[in-house]
Order: C-alpha cells, then structure tokens, then sequence
C-alpha cells in the first residue's frame, strides 16, 4: 500500500504545478486501493484474486472554465504533460462562471476525531484464515441436500485510502477497510427451474465480520424458493425487507440532487418543506456515526458534513446541494450527497411486522424495473412470499409492482426497527399498503 | 482525395508502448505457471477516455481519464489465479504472476515454445484516431446537436448533450505463445431532453455507439439522434400504463432485442451452463422453439459496439449461432467452458479491463429474419402492447425469470396500434418466452445505441437487435 504521505507529498506537488502553468484554482484527489478476493465452488477454491491501485484525480478552473482528469500513471514527468493538457483542453470549453471552489467557512478544517472506518489489522490478517472462511461458508451448504447443484462462496476484503487537497487550504484524508463474506446457493426445482439464493455479511473490522451461518443461510434462503409462482393479481399489502428498502427509496433520494433538480429532472422540484411522503417517515442524514458504513467528516468538494434533517415526520426538509448547483440555482448550498441515512424506527421486528399481515407480500428480491425520474411512476419485477394470516405460504415470482413512488411512501402502513447496518442508508423493513401487483 | 486509413500499431510497437520485451512476457508467464498451473495469460492495456459535456447551451465542461497495467492469469483446470498491477515493471509483473500462480497447488508447468508475435486478427478500420483530434474540432459536433434538438419542438426546456471517446491500446501473449497487439476506438454520443407541457415534465434519453475514430461524427449522425430523442419525450406526455397482466407482447425491430439479451443471452452463456446453474443446461442440441428461428452472438459486425477484432484471450471475433432452426446448437464459451465442454471457444472471454478475468460474455446478439411482415404481426393481435424503447433489463440464471423495462409502446386494440403507454415492466419465464415466439418479422434491425451489459460486476459494451416479433404471452406490469 502506498504511503500517506507520498500520497499528500505528490497531490500537492500536482495542484502547485496546475497553479503554475495556467490553472487559478484547483483540487487534487489521490485514492489508493488494495484488495484481495477468494471464491470457493464446490469444495473447490475456483478463483483468487489480489491487486492494488492508484489513481490521481485533478479538477481545474482556468478562466472561469472547469474541467476534471484523473490518471493512475504517476510518473512525474507524465503527470506534467497530463496536467498541460487538461489545462488546454479546459481552456477551450466555455465559460462557466458557476464553477468555483467552495467557500472555506464551508470546508472541513480536521479535528473530527476518528470515526473508526479503519481496522489497524488488516495487514495482518493471513490469506489462509480468509480461504478458511469462504471454504467454511462452502461446506455449510453443500451436502445439505440432495438438490444442490452448486454452492459458491466468497471472502474478500479491501484497504483504501483517499487524500483530498484544494488551492483554497483544505486538506482532509480519509482510511477505511472492509470485509465481505458471502454464499450462493443453486438448488434443482421440480421442472427446468434452479432457484439460486445468497447471503452476505459484511463488516469494516476483522472482528465484526460474522463467520459462519452465511452458507447455511444462503442454502435455506434457496430452500424457501422451491416451487415459485405467480399469485393472483392485484393489491397487497407488501412487506419490503430491511435488505431491500434502498431500491425503492433510490429514486426519491436521487429526486434530491441538485443537477436533477438543475435540469428539471426530479419530482421533488419545488417541493422544498412540503409534506411529500407518509409523516410515518423521517429520515436523517447523520455522518458522523462511528464505525458507519458511509461516515465522513466532509464531502466529494470537501465541505463539511453535518447531520442533516432530510424528511421530517413526511416533510422534504432538504435538498443535495454542492456548490456549483448553488451558484447556478441561485439557492444555498447544502452538502454534495447524503452520508449515513438513519430512519426513525417503528416498534415492531420485522417479525412482527409479517406476523401481523392477514394477507400480503414479502419481497425478498427485485428482479429488474425502473421509475420515471419527472413523474415518480415506477415498475419493478419482486420475488418474494405470499404472507396469509401472518404465515409463509407460498413463495412468487414473476410479478410485477407498478404505481407511483410518492402515492407508495404515503401508503405506509408501518415502518420497522430493524435498521440494516451494513450500508450507508440504514434502512429499516417498511410495510406499504395497496400496492398493485401483476 | 480519399483519406487513407488510420493504421493500427503491431505487436513489436507496443511491446515498446508499455517498455517490455518478449523476454519479460517469458518470465512473467513462466512465474505465473511456476505452481503448476495449465494456462497463463498477460493482458495489457493502455486506455485514453475523453468526455465532453453539454449542459444549458454551452460546452462547458470536459473530463479525461488515462488507465494503464496488466493482469496476470494462471488457469488450472476451471480454476482462475488473478492479480493486476498499474506498472509495467518487470518485478511488479513477476510479483503479480506469482500471485496468481497461486491457484495451482502442485507440480510445476514449464512454459512450451517460443513466443510468436506474426499473428493478425482483422483490425477495426477507422480514418481519423481521437486522440489526434483536437477537443476544439469535436466541441461544434455537440453545440449543434444541442441546437438541433431545440429546434424540433418548442415545449423542450433542457438539453444535455455528452460526448464520449475512449482509445485503448492491448498487447496479449499467453502461454501457447499467442502474441498480438489490438487497437479499440469507441465512441458514444448521448443526449437527453427536457420537455413540459401543461405543468407535465418529461425526459427522454437516446444515444449511439460505434467503434469509431472520428469520423463517428457527421451531420446524419446528429440530425437522426435529434429526431429520435425528441420523438421519444415527445411520445410521453400522451402515454399511459396499460392494464396489467398476461398478455401478448409484440417486440418492435432495434432494441427489443433486448428480449433475447435477458432471456436466453445471459443463460448461453457457458460458465453457467458448466457449473450447471443456467436454467438451459440441459438443453444443449435440444428443440428449443420454433424452427423458423435462428439466433446468433456475432462478434464480426463492423464498427458495432458490441464486435470484437479478437475477444480478451486470443480468439478471433466469430459469429456463433445459439439457436440454428430451434435448436440450441451452442453456449458462449470462453477459453475454461470450452475445454470443459471439449469444443473451440468462440470468441466470447471478454474482461471489463486488465483488473479483471476474462469471462463468457455475449457481442451482438440478434435474431434472424422470419418472413412475417410487422403489419401482419401487429394484426395478429386483439388486445396486447407493442414495445420499441427500453431502458434496462435482467435476469435470474437459474429461475430463468427475466424483465426488461419499457419506457414507451403502444396499446394493440383489434390488431391496431392505439395509444402510447410507458413506464412499465415486462416480466417472462426464458424458455417459456423462447418457446412463445409465434411470428418473426422480416426486418431485423441491430440497435446502435450504447447497451452495456453488467455482470459479475463487469461492465462490457455489447450490441442487440431483433426482427419485429410476436411472444403470445409475457406479463406486463400496470396499475389496475
């Protein structure tokens, strides 16, 4: 892995040089990477995989024109013509006078404190102990039943380092690692069909890192899907999992940003501190969440991150925006992207949630599908399982969900207290009412 | 005077682009074979992307990036050994070869003759490299289709326009002592269209892709691209969602063949079928559907974005036939399906870039022509949908359950075309779907626009097309 401070010493190096050969501003970026993969099948280790990487990114504003180039050549005397010719191509543009570096005030200035992103282990841990894992995860599954055809599971992990630097004084650096642990399992079905199944889990510390039970739930998982079917068609009240909320929630978030909003390209426009959703939905942006998936102390320009009321009891309370769109929409800005979503919980398990459904779906699964980023109309493929008196009684496939995303979220019937920890929008299961399903 | 064509660099120059000699490819495959491996490859790659960006009426925005390395392959039986470094140093690639050697455990596999490099595969033609044009001579190609696209209907209140050209340079060797160089030009023009019209907003998207240099950009080009994207916003404000449920689906020539991409593309392709995961693999020489149909994975379609002069592993770009008169008469195979399958491979080991290893992905996927007339298949239906644009598709391997998302059609009422619908999923079962074709079309069509195809999460440009068909029965979604 490549040092931190080569890392800052070559950033810099590059941001005086663009500022001395034509640039008036400019950021530097330098991301560093290393990681490392194992895949067994089978009993059998199918695939390994190790790599580390590098690339150097640099934005510049050269008479009020903006352009952005990244290379993984850090060859000096390379990165000197690359940077000339970012610098010529940027000047041919047009001129954008919205571009600009953000105000300082609003830059992280350090002092943060550790978020905890970072496991000091990572180099140590032995290549043999991960192969153990996925070999475990493997053997968990694969002579559970007769009807598997295939089970694969899968170990990998990652380090990476991010440095950030802008002419105007900001400087921040950030470390994380992660592991992943995960099984698939292809099981026989009566006729052609093979239902496959997975589980994962994933932690960004050796120690969090759940090792078994992954390959036995992926095996279980598949188990459930023998026998899918379509179900009557109709509406239903639908039960979406802990796992599986961000796909509907996708689309109202990126209704948020700026540059959708800029081009008339979200549903959310003009819809600032109005009630949009269910008042059963609030939804906070809270970046600063240690050992968080996603937790930063600043954003992609550098901007200090803050917790950030994004829906409030069904209110829109914020928009996503960095300092371009600000300038160029006029309005204040906000912050590039949100970081840590965290929803305010129901009282209920997802267990409960699905033992109080007297008939309804639970999806497990989207298999396809997309919105209309203007409208809010939306169509996705589900699989799932038929819930009938708070029973599992019949797993589906091959239907579709089709309505409209805001008339969805304003349909909630209950939310749940299961947040899912292991990605940056900590989603709880949501339980929506009248969904159509065909 | 005609320009005479831009000449693609041979094997010996770029063994001097990325500073290695035949020597080094030697010892670099010998360390990746040191544990006993069967196989080893080296690929490398040297890629200039350039991007050009029209927001608001002006040009203003531009972005490259330059990614450079090589990756490393050991093969053992269907076992893959992979690792990739940024640098073309011999200790870095002796480093990463012996890492990848890793996957074999035993013996020690010593590397057989000499290294040729007098191999040529036909290489794409191009006039005019991007990288010798000027971002000034590309800038006027993008403002004027922005103004193009305005001037076709006054309720357009946005357009992005974004150009994208992307060189890369490849030197392969492998262990059989397979040496070639291949030069790939790609170029994407995409625009996107805001309209509003009584308080309704609408957007559409439309793009095109070759592989190119610069002569990709011509008036033509511009002015087909304006008509389409404003054609298909334009379409939408007097759409609707069609009742959902079973119903039959005429697919239109162009882009639906999407259709056979999801349903049965992804499901040839061979490591699923040999792992025995694909819910074809027990179909190979089988009756699949109907005898009028023939489907092929061509990789030979000059300037296609999905074509490949050579795949990722040395074999020659082909065109493959998957279902030849209703038989399934060939998977998608890469180097380790076919010698599991004890067949040639057929071009298809593609790989997202150096960082990654090869696998069985599909080219230009299309049906050919039936010898029904597209009235006739559209008359054919009393109640269904007609679909022509989309935006994204899937599948399950295994359950075979597939979707492709549809963002306009039209309603079929008596065997008519009626009115426009959007915005719905349309979901089927593969070899259901495949066995349901009742009518193919005379007028296969292979859509141009930029489809990428996402998988083990690799990314790799691939092409699509369909004549206009019939599938009696898919399920559509909607809202009553």
């Amino acid at each position: 892995m490549i040092e931190k401070q080569y890392m800052k010493d070559l950033a810099k190096w590059v941001m005086q040089y663009a500022l001395e050969h034509g640039a008036q501003a400019c950021r530097v970026s330098f991301d560093a990477g290393s990681g490392s993969e194992f895949e067994y099948r089978n009993k059998q280790l199918d695939k390994l995989q190790q790599a580390a990487e590098n690339k150097l990114g640099v934005a510049l504003f050269v008479r009020n024109r903006y352009g952005n180039y990244s290379t993984n050549r850090m060859d000096k005397d390379e990165l000197k013509q690359f940077i000339k010719k970012g610098i010529e191509t940027t000047g041919c543009l047009a001129e954008d006078p919205f571009r600009r570096l953000p105000d300082p005030s609003r830059c992280y200035k350090g002092g943060g404190g550790d978020l905890l992103l970072a496991d000091a282990r990572f180099d140590d841990i032995k290549a043999d102990d991960k192969l153990a894992l996925a070999k475990a995860a493997v053997e968990e599954a694969c002579d559970a039943d007769a009807r598997i055809i295939s089970v694969t599971a899968g170990f990998c992990d990652g380090e990476s380092r991010h440095f950030m630097a802008d002419s105007n004084g900001f400087e921040g650096a950030i470390q994380t690692t992660f592991y992943n642990l995960s099984a698939s399992v292809s099981l026989k079905d009566n006729g052609d069909a093979r239902p496959e199944a997975y589980w994962y889990d994933a932690a960004l510390q050796w120690n969090e890192l759940q090792k078994t039970g992954v390959g036995k739930k992926a095996f279980e998982r598949a188990l459930q899907k023998l026998g899918q079917r379509k179900v009557k068609p109709g509406k239903y009240a639908v039960l979406v999992d802990n796992m599986n909320v961000g796909r509907l929630l996708s689309p109202l978030m990126s209704a948020m940003y700026g540059n959708n909003l800029q081009q008339k390209n979200s549903f959310l426009l003009n819809k600032l501190n109005e009630k949009i959703v269910s008042e059963k939905l609030t939804l906070t942006d809270e970046p600063h969440i240690p050992h968080a998936f996603g937790a930063r102390w600043f954003d992609h320009e550098g901007v200090a991150t803050a917790k950030r009321a994004v829906i409030e009891k069904g209110i829109l309370k914020t928009f996503f925006i960095d300092t371009y769109i600000a300038e160029k929409m006029r309005i204040e800005p906000t912050v590039g992207s949100p970081s840590v979503l965290t929803f305010d919980g129901g009282t209920k398990n997802f267990d409960q949630l699905a033992a109080s459904l007297k008939r309804g779906i639970w999806i497990t699964g989207f298999n396809g599908g997309n919105s209309n980023s203007t409208t809010a109309d939306f169509s996705f493929g589900i699989e799932g399982f038929l819930i009938e008196n708070g029973e599992i009684t019949t797993p589906v496939s091959e239907m579709n969900i089709t309505g409209n995303l805001l008339t969805l979220w304003n349909n909630i019937a209950e939310v749940g207290n299961d947040p899912y920890l292991k990605s940056p929008w900590r989603t709880p299961a949501v339980l929506f009412d009248d969904v159509m399903m065909s | 005077m005609q320009q005479p064509p831009f000449l693609p660099p041979q094997p010996s120059a770029m063994l001097r682009h990325f500073g290695v000699t035949l020597d080094d490819l030697k010892k670099a495959l010998a360390a990746a074979l040191e544990k006993g491996a069967d196989y080893a490859d080296l690929f490398f790659e040297h890629s200039f992307e350039n991007y050009l960006s029209l927001r608001d009426g002006t040009v203003n925005r531009a972005s490259a990036d330059v990614d450079y390395g090589v990756g490393v392959r050991a093969v053992k039986g269907d076992q893959t050994g992979y690792a990739y470094v940024e640098s073309t140093n011999l200790d870095d690639m002796l480093n990463a070869a012996r890492t990848a050697s890793c996957i074999a455990r035993s013996g020690q596999t010593r590397l057989g003759g000499e290294i040729k490099t007098d191999v040529r595969f036909p290489q794409t033609r191009i006039l005019t490299s991007w990288e010798d044009v000027a971002v000034k001579s590309k800038i006027p190609y993008v403002q004027t289709l922005n103004d193009r696209i305005f001037a076709l209907d006054r309720r357009i209140s946005k357009v992005s326009v974004s150009l994208n050209d992307t060189t890369t340079y490849v030197l392969f060797c492998n262990s059989e002592g397979l040496c070639y160089a291949d030069y790939r030009p790609m170029a994407i023009l995409t625009a996107v269209c805001v309209m509003e019209q009584n308080g309704q907003i609408e957007n559409g998207q439309a793009s095109v892709s070759q592989q190119k240099g610069f002569e990709f950009l011509t008036d033509d080009l511009l002015a087909d691209l304006a008509q389409n994207v404003v054609r298909k916003t334009a379409v939408l404000f007097d759409a609707v969602k069609p009742r959902g449920g079973e119903m039959p689906v005429v697919m239109a020539a162009g882009s639906s063949g999407i259709l056979l991409h999801e349903a049965i593309g992804h499901a040839f392709e061979a490591d699923f079928n040999r792992k025995n995961e694909s819910i074809f693999s027990d179909k190979l020489g089988k009756q699949v559907c109907d005898a009028r149909i023939t489907v092929v994975d061509d990789g030979t379609l000059p300037y296609s974005r999905g074509a490949v002069n050579v795949d990722d592993e040395g074999v020659a770009g082909q065109k493959t036939c998957i279902v030849t008169h209703g038989v399934l008469t060939s998977y998608l195979h890469d180097r380790i399906s076919a010698r599991y399958y004890g067949v040639a491979p057929t071009g298809n080991g593609r790989r997202q870039s150096f960082r990654h290893a090869p696998l069985p992905r599909m080219r230009v996927t299309y049906m050919e022509n039936g010898d029904a007339d597209e009235q006739d298949i559209i008359a054919a239906v009393k109640n269904g949908v007609y679909v022509d644009n989309f935006t994204n598709g899937q599948v399950q391997i295994g359950a075979g359950d597939f979707t492709f998302f549809v963002k306009s059609g039209y309603l079929i009422e008596n065997g008519k075309l009626t009115q426009p619908i959007k915005d719905i999923n349309i979901i089927g079962n593969g070899p259901q779907a495949l066995a349901d074709i009742t009518m193919v079309g005379n007028n296969c069509r292979i859509d141009a626009g930029a489809w990428t195809c996402g998988k083990n999460g690799q990314s790799m440009p691939v092409s699509q097309g369909l004549p206009s068909v019939l599938v009696k029965k898919l399920t559509v979604g909607g809202e009553s």
